[in-house]
């Protein structure tokens, strides 16, 4: 009886996150105003990490709430501040093809999740295969606690180490691109228009 | 010295040490419980962020210098590969870390090799987030509050 209470009790949880998800998502759509968008893409985030931890998938709930609602959310905020506070508004013109066209992308993406295997299924292509494997023999091969970790830094370390790298690259495509004079003594760089592009 | 929100400077100094220390506490417990050196390198640049948010950018270079930041950079990506190439040093493959204690009988490579690994991560993390975010924030004056 307590089971079936904590089920319904967990189903509404996810339920009301996806509904504020959704939500979150039409604020953002219509709303003008950059710093509020960028707020509530960290709030987005916030809630996307909360669904997250009701998924059981608390290692990417982590990920989500740091990275996507902490780091970007002030990145974006950085680029906000670099650009005007308003986006400007677009003459939206009410056209038939784009609705069709999203009408028919929505159902094909609904028709396609009545393939999918039900939510928590043993017999599922994620929870068997590799998942099975890995599972069996974290306990024996790595003797690691934490499955994630030992996926992520031992049997994929590989992949890991292109990871670190892929950030590492993203660091200096930034560098390269707005660092002309920070990276020496950090002063502060304005983009002075080019006298001679202008005559 | 301007006292400009100085409930926000009050608030920064008290919470800067703590999420440092729970930066490191994911950062070490990635093995154990969720975490690790992405999610660790992230809070302990979120730390530094938030003093240069409130402190002025310039505040957090004399802590942090960019040149500092650019050295972190490069060693966590070669304290990554470098335990790679030390596993095959030892005998082992590029990353196998059971060649850090052939003798263990409960894979205490594994755990090393996987701390070392992180830590890795965890410095090439977070200081490209720092770097990302002084080079966003380092293009444009101080902005006034009614700016916004």
């Amino acid at each position: 009886m307590t089971g079936t209470a904590f089920a319904n009790a967990g189903i509404l949880i996810d339920l009301s996150l996806l509904t504020m998800l959704v939500l979150v998502a039409f604020v953002m759509v219509r709303s003008r105003h950059l710093f509020a968008i960028v707020m509530m893409s960290g709030i987005y985030s916030l809630l996307s990490a909360a669904f997250f931890v009701s998924l059981d998938a608390v290692d990417v709930a982590f990920t989500e709430a740091a990275v996507g609602a902490g780091v970007s959310t002030v990145l974006m905020l950085g680029a906000m501040l670099l650009t005007v506070r308003r986006e400007k508004p677009v003459r939206t013109g009410r056209t038939p093809i784009a609705i069709l066209v999203v009408t028919l992308v929505g159902s094909a993406l609904i028709y396609a999740t009545l393939d999918m295997p039900a939510y928590g299924d043993g017999a599922s292509p994620a929870n068997s295969y590799m998942g099975e494997v890995y599972v069996d023999r974290t306990a024996k091969e790595i003797a690691v606690p934490n499955i994630v970790t030992a996926v992520l830094a031992s049997y994929r370390g590989f992949d890991t180490l292109g990871e670190t790298m892929v950030i590492f690259t993203a660091g200096l495509g930034v560098i390269l691109l707005l660092g002309a004079g920070s990276a020496r003594g950090g002063r502060a760089v304005r983009d002075v228009p080019d006298k001679d592009a202008n005559s | 010295m301007s006292i400009e929100h100085l409930i926000l400077r009050v608030v920064i100094k008290i919470m800067f040490a703590p999420i440092l220390l729970f930066a490191l506490y994911v950062q070490f417990h990635g093995d154990y419980g969720p975490g690790g050196g992405f999610q660790a390198g992230v809070i302990f640049a979120v730390a530094f962020i938030l003093h240069a948010l409130i402190m002025g950018l310039d505040e957090t270079k004399r802590v942090l210098p960019v040149g500092a930041l650019k050295v972190l950079m490069v060693a966590g990506v070669l304290f990554y590969a470098g335990t790679g190439v030390a596993t095959m040093l030892l005998g082992g493959n590029l990353l196998g870390y059971d060649a850090i204690d052939p003798a263990s009988t409960h894979h205490a490579g594994q755990h090393y090799g996987i701390l070392l690994v992180e830590f890795g991560v965890g410095m090439a993390v977070s200081s490209t987030m720092m770097m990302i975010f002084y080079h966003f924030a380092g293009r444009e004056a101080e902005i006034r509050d009614e700016d916004w």
